[in-house]
């Protein structure tokens, strides 16, 4: 089964990639267009052995790292309080319905008045986008605990400390693993949008670049690296997940 | 001189406040029961009619709304180390192993954690699971995750054991099974248990008094004496002493059951 996955998957991959260097090679489609992966590799090559690259990915990972690792920090102990609270969830849900309502790259250039164009306001945004969808499903994961598991736990006369630590708080943890792997791509998306929008470095101020220059090679590897990163920080959090899950069904066998 | 019951439901009367149509539902209307230590007692009732309501009371778990429950003369008034509940649906947490679940209840009474996983590993021993400690629930058949269930009340060496149908999900083969391991738990342990089904030989050959409930709202109907001498072997179920007092209470029930057959019919016509 798996092996037939890998099979059709990587097959089709190859066709594709295969279909696209003969189309850019014959001149079928002019390759300053769409490039092609012998040129992406080649520019991919170049840029790797030239300091600045190294540069621009120490910035973006960066930015990403501390706005990402800031949002898990605030988001998921206010979205448990607020869900334990209903008090302090009045008081906080208009700010959280309305930033979750906002797009928030629409806050850039505020935020880069507030922050300078340096790799703060691009935390900052990444941080925003972030942290609203982690602090959700937080908040979702309290909401939804099994009443039949809090009677359970009363009925051994178990303290509210009890009920919350052995019972609501691991119940939330598969809600908080779906928010964070969503929020992974907010997080993203910040980095790029920041960058492109006004920065001094990084792997978006490299595409900035290279797309103005019309060179579509290095541009496509930059696009790839902003993918890959993508997949690793989701393949990183599932394995974090199914260590986690070990005791759901089918969530895979103890590591 | 006659003893003080071990347990003492008073006049219990429960009405539910139903959030749709903000009317009362009347659940229980004046529950009047003793049971002396050591007892086991049946409570059999057609569903609906306020079985797991009562337990809840005796547990305290919920306030009635009139009369008042009694554990050797003292009041109840919430949940306490006297009582354990083994629950209807096993509501096991999932996240824990089997020895994670029936250590839960020393964990909430602040038992120091060694002494702690010592009691439930003997526990886990008592219902027949040594070897699975270590398993999730997910990896148990519905008798075993049942089995845990009963331990994870036991552990807490309760006076009453509180038990709410806790066979009814379980397979017939399964069910007798478990019905004759409980009897020799019981044996073993001497608990004071309450034991609610809606099956009649679940009830007579578990118990040495069956209480019959009406349906809702649920009082109780009448109580009868099982003479039948333990040990129970299996068997039991087929003397015509057995069939007898089956009748007997099946004819209590009759009217209720049908009673309530009709408003189903009536409330989906
Ligand atoms: N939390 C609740 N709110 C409102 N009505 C309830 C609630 N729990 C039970 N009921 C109603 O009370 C009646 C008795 O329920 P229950 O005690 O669960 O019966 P049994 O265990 O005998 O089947 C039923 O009609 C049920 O619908
Ligand atoms: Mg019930």
């Amino acid at each position: 089964m798996k092996l037939e996955r890998y099979l059709i998957g990587g097959g089709t991959l190859l066709v594709f990639l295969l279909a696209w260097e003969l189309c850019a090679d014959s001149g079928a489609i002019n390759p300053l267009l769409i490039s092609s992966p012998s040129r992406i590799a080649e520019a991919g090559a170049a840029a790797m052995s030239d300091p600045d690259f190294w540069t621009d990915v120490r910035v973006s990972a960066n930015e990403f790292i501390l706005g990402y690792v800031a949002a898990i920090i605030v988001g998921v102990p206010l979205g448990l309080l607020l869900g334990t609270s209903r008090r302090l969830s009045y008081i906080f849900a208009p700010f959280v319905d309305t930033l979750n309502a906002v797009p928030r790259v629409a806050l850039l250039p505020l935020l880069i008045i507030w922050f300078g164009i340096g790799i703060w306001s691009k935390v900052a945004v990444v941080f925003l986008g972030a942290v609203i969808p982690i602090l959700i499903a937080a908040l979702s994961g309290v909401n939804t605990n099994e009443a039949r598991f809090v009677a359970m736990a009363k009925s051994f006369s178990a303290s509210r400390t009890k009920i919350f630590l052995s019972i609501i708080l691991p119940g939330t943890v598969p809600y908080i693993f779906t928010g964070l792997k969503y929020a992974a791509g907010r997080a993203l998306l910040g980095v790029v949008v920041g960058e492109l929008y006004a920065s001094t470095a990084g792997v978006g101020r490299m595409i900035a670049d290279a797309g103005n220059m019309f060179q579509t090679d290095t541009l496509f590897f930059g696009v790839l690296i902003f993918t890959a990163s993508g997949l690793v920080v989701v393949a990183v959090l599932d394995r974090l997940e199914r260590r986690f899950e070990r005791w759901r069904p089918g969530v895979g066998a103890p590591t | 001189m006659t003893a003080r019951p071990k347990l003492e439901a008073q006049d219990i009367r429960l009405s539910y406040l139903q959030p749709r149509t903000g009317t009362a539902l009347a659940a229980l209307d004046g529950v009047n029961l003793q049971i002396m230590e050591g007892e086991f007692v049946a409570i059999v009732g057609p569903s609906g009619c306020g079985k797991t309501t009562f337990l809840s009371v005796v547990d305290g778990l919920i306030a009635a709304t009139a009369g008042r429950v009694l554990v050797d003369g003292e009041a109840v008034t919430r949940p306490g180390p006297d009582r354990a509940v083994v629950f209807q649906d096993a509501s096991l947490l999932p996240w824990r192993t089997v020895l994670g679940n029936v250590r839960y209840g020393l964990e909430c009474l602040g038992v120091a954690a060694r002494e702690a996983g010592a009691r439930a590993e003997k526990l886990v021993a008592l219902v027949g699971l040594s070897g699975f400690e270590h398993h999730y629930p997910h990896e148990l058949s519905g008798g075993m995750q049942q089995r845990v269930n009963l331990a994870r009340a036991l552990v807490v060496d309760p006076k009453i054991l509180l038990m709410d149908e806790p066979f009814a999900a379980l397979d017939a083969q399964t069910r007798e099974l478990m019905q004759e391991e409980l009897l020799r738990i019981w044996a073993a342990a001497k608990k004071t248990v309450l034991f609610i089904t809606h099956q009649i030989d679940e009830a007579l050959y578990l118990a040495d008094r069956v209480v019959v409930f009406s349906g809702r709202p649920g009082k109780v109907k009448d109580s009868i004496a099982v003479d039948i001498e333990r040990p129970r072997p299996i068997g039991v179920k087929r003397q015509a002493r057995f069939h007898a007092l089956e009748d007997r209470i099946w004819e209590l029930i009759e009217e209720d059951v049908k009673t309530k057959a009709r408003e189903d019919r009536h409330a989906r016509a």
